[in-house]
């Protein structure tokens, strides 16, 4: 198998979080290395792989990595084999942990505790990390450290991963006791022994310490009476639902207005400076408006990040892939498959991988293959520039505004399709089992600052990046194109009618024009193949290449108002629901199902819906006389 | 007592219960495993706190200190008795 993993092997000796899920671990991780994050993806396989630097206050550097959450050392999914894979001392690419922090949920022992009783058994040095204890507090559960650290045989430190100054106690620790700098060798498993055995232990533990009553979250308990109801629970999900995406158009208009006022400054500026030429032509046409183009969307998408992550932190992402299991088995998937589709409304990629979570094998696989049909944020350059430039601003009912339906209904458009494509797969392969749910409703937290702002950090690089690398090349491909062969003399159209984009693009129309598709488009979803939001600056060098003189400064939107039907755009918008043109969800397809049959699958449908809807809203809008 | 034994998914809500004994259908035989995992073991105390109206799938269900969401078919592996009847014979 291919793997393109980072090999992260700096000195220091390596120190590995390991606990359940929910129980603060990556809060934890967050207080420890701050923005000394990397993110890449562990060897061979496309689970998220954290890795931080933290330095003691002695000045010892530590490598930290954040082990995905698990309920035991007995995987049943992708991600936590990875777990039992580094700790075992067998993970492709890994050194196994020197020392492992067993981060335990102090309100809840009883689980986490067993956790802690496999960890011992692997042989490496061990610290628990007894988070959450403010909670516990409030609830009544006092734990005494130094007799629990007794009877576990490894040190205990309190730690609270949310306050300033929680985590000081495992700092000195940390410090302190030596950590080997040799790797403990690879371990022969043993035979574990059982989850009975070990509850027997935990249960004397518990019993010894005078903690073996049963404390449940009674706030939690209140809130789920209203977040779980059938009726309320089901409107407050499609109030949050709406809320987020009104706010990515309402709440980012100012940030967009700054960003696009700082390229045509930059626009400007630098047109005084450059003398007339194609390297003028390059940084400006190029450069500054394809670059611009897209990032002017980062507002938008750390907008919908926010709304996932804080959800996310607060515990009710659980509760709605809940509320709407009923529904998704309704098209033979489950509950489990909303939260890696939920993510997909960021970016296909992390949703896909978020379906390792799935157990069972052929929900995962209809997981993965309707993954694109949610709306993923590089659609939302496209959207925002057809509905800014076509869909009028004023309200409907006195409540909402028209760009924000609009963007809602291709939302829902997707979500609907992806339904219809999930019922069929429901037809094609129906077999009776019934499928796994086993879900955790973890108790609410309030999300914290740090966390949500680490997360959307990460984002912001992560698109940056994109900007910088991929989208930035492919916009410079793009004006290459575009620009030559320079158009022979004498000749009267636009330059680019001559040049090689021009070729390409009338090559292109025939496959095109029944759905309303100019050849300034059809160039433009070449280069959208490798990165959805690149369509948008390939636009824009492309109708800034075709204006001459005075009018090459030009925003986008004015030009294509002036030069397309509502149709045509329409007909754009209906063709970005389906968007097959994202490679690297392709890559990341072929990856996670091991071959090249689903990606191709997956390419096909998308490509034949998206062609047939576009002709269909195409042919329905030319009939409305909006052609 | 009944011959066939109380199962979670078959109880009342907010009605406390003891596991007895974890079984797993004969086509899913992990899900033993699974639900002792997340802390279904005999012993412990379980509730049954909600159903999804409507249907009455999946359901919620506390054990120990937790909450999960679990499928009636899922939650038919636990076997259990009420704990106020307990009481009242002892």
């Amino acid at each position: 198998m291919r793997t393109d993993v980072i090999h992260v092997h700096r000195g220091g000796p390596l120190v590995a979080l390991v606990g359940n899920p929910n129980c603060g671990k990556t809060a934890l991780f967050n207080v420890l290395t701050g923005s000394r994050q990397k993110v890449a993806n562990y060897a061979g396989v496309t689970v998220e792989r954290k890795e931080g630097r933290y330095l003691t206050a002695s000045g010892k550097a530590l490598r930290v990595l954040d082990l995905p959450g698990t309920y035991s050392l007995n995987p049943r999914s992708p991600d936590e084999k990875v777990t039992v894979d580094v700790l075992m001392g067998r993970a492709r690419g890994e050194k196994r942990p020197d020392r492992v922090i067993c981060v335990v949920d102090a309100t809840n022992l009883r689980r986490n505790l067993r956790l802690v009783l496999a960890v011992k058994r692997l042989g490496l040095p061990c610290v628990v990390a007894l988070n959450m204890t403010d909670l516990a507090a409030r609830r009544g559960i006092h734990v005494n450290v130094e007799k629990l650290a007794r009877e576990l045989g490894v040190p205990v430190v309190k730690t609270i991963a949310v306050k300033k100054g929680g985590a000081d106690d495992l700092r000195a620790l940390l410090d302190a006791s030596p950590a080997g700098a040799h790797a403990a060798p690879a371990l022969v498993p043993t035979p574990a022994a059982t989850v009975e055995a070990d509850h027997d232990v935990v249960q004397r533990i518990l019993a010894n310490l005078g903690l073996d009553t049963h404390v449940p979250h009674t706030l939690s308990d209140r809130i789920d009476r209203v977040v779980l109801h059938p009726v309320l629970g089901m409107a407050l999900l499609l109030a949050v639902l709406f809320l987020m995406f009104q706010a990515v158009f309402a709440w980012s208009e100012a940030p967009m207005g700054w960003i696009e006022s700082a390229t045509s400054l930059a626009g400007h500026a630098v047109s005084a400076v450059l003398p007339d030429g194609w390297i003028k032509s390059l940084v400006i046409d190029g450069v500054i408006a394809g670059a611009g183009g897209v990032l002017v969307f980062l507002p938008q998408i750390l907008i919908l990040y926010f709304f996932i992550l804080v959800l996310e932190e607060s515990g009710y992402l659980p509760r709605a892939a809940f509320m709407l299991d009923r529904l998704m088995g309704s098209v033979g998937l489950s509950g489990r498959s909303f939260i890696p589709l939920l993510s997909c409304f960021a970016c296909a990629i992390p949703g896909i991988m978020a379906a390792r979570t799935i157990a069972n094998p052929r929900d995962r696989l209809v997981t993965i293959m309707i993954a694109p049909l949610m709306t993923c944020s590089a659609r939302l350059p496209v959207y925002a520039l057809l509905i800014g430039a076509f869909i009028p601003r004023r309200s409907v009912g006195g409540m909402f505004e028209l760009q924000g339906l609009v963007l809602f209904s291709l939302y829902v458009a997707g979500v609907i399709s992806a339904m219809g494509i999930a019922w069929l797969a429901k037809r094609l392969t129906a077999h009776g089992l019934t499928r796994p749910l086993m879900m955790e409703l973890p108790t609410y937290h309030w999300p914290t600052l740090r966390n949500v702002a680490i997360g959307l950090w990460q984002r912001a690089t992560i698109f940056l990046r994109r900007v910088g690398g991929i989208i930035l090349a492919l916009t410079l491909l793009m004006w290459f194109l575009a620009s030559f062969p320079a158009p022979p003399a004498g000749a009267t159209g636009a330059p680019i009618e001559y040049s090689l984009a021009g070729t390409l693009g009338r090559a292109l129309a025939v496959v095109f024009e029944p759905i309303g598709f100019n050849w300034q488009i059809s160039v433009a979803l070449v280069p959208g193949m490798a990165a959805r939001e690149v369509a948008v600056s390939a636009l824009g060098t492309v109708y800034a290449l075709s204006a001459s003189g005075d009018e090459t400064a030009q925003l986008l939107t004015p030009l294509i108002v002036h030069s397309w039907s509502l149709a045509t755009a329409l007909s754009l918008l209906a063709w970005f629901v389906f968007a097959p043109q994202c490679l690297s969800t392709l890559a990341t397809v072929k990856r996670e199902t091991g071959g090249w049959t689903m990606p191709i699958a997956m390419a096909a449908y998308l490509f034949a819906l998206a062609w047939l809807a576009s002709f269909v809203v195409y042919r329905l809008a030319v009939a409305a006389g909006w052609g | 007592m009944p011959a066939q034994m109380l199962t979670l998914d078959r109880s009342a809500t907010f009605q406390p219960c003891r596991i007895e004994r974890i079984h797993a259908p004969a086509q899913a035989p992990e899900w033993r495993d699974w639900l002792q995992e997340l802390g279904f073991i005999p012993g412990e105390k379980v509730m049954l706190m909600a159903r999804a109206q409507p249907g009455g799938d999946p359901l919620v269900v506390r054990v120990g200190s937790s909450t999960f969401a679990l499928r009636v078919a899922e939650a038919a592996c636990v076997e259990v008795t009420p704990l106020e009847i307990e009481t009242a014979a002892a």
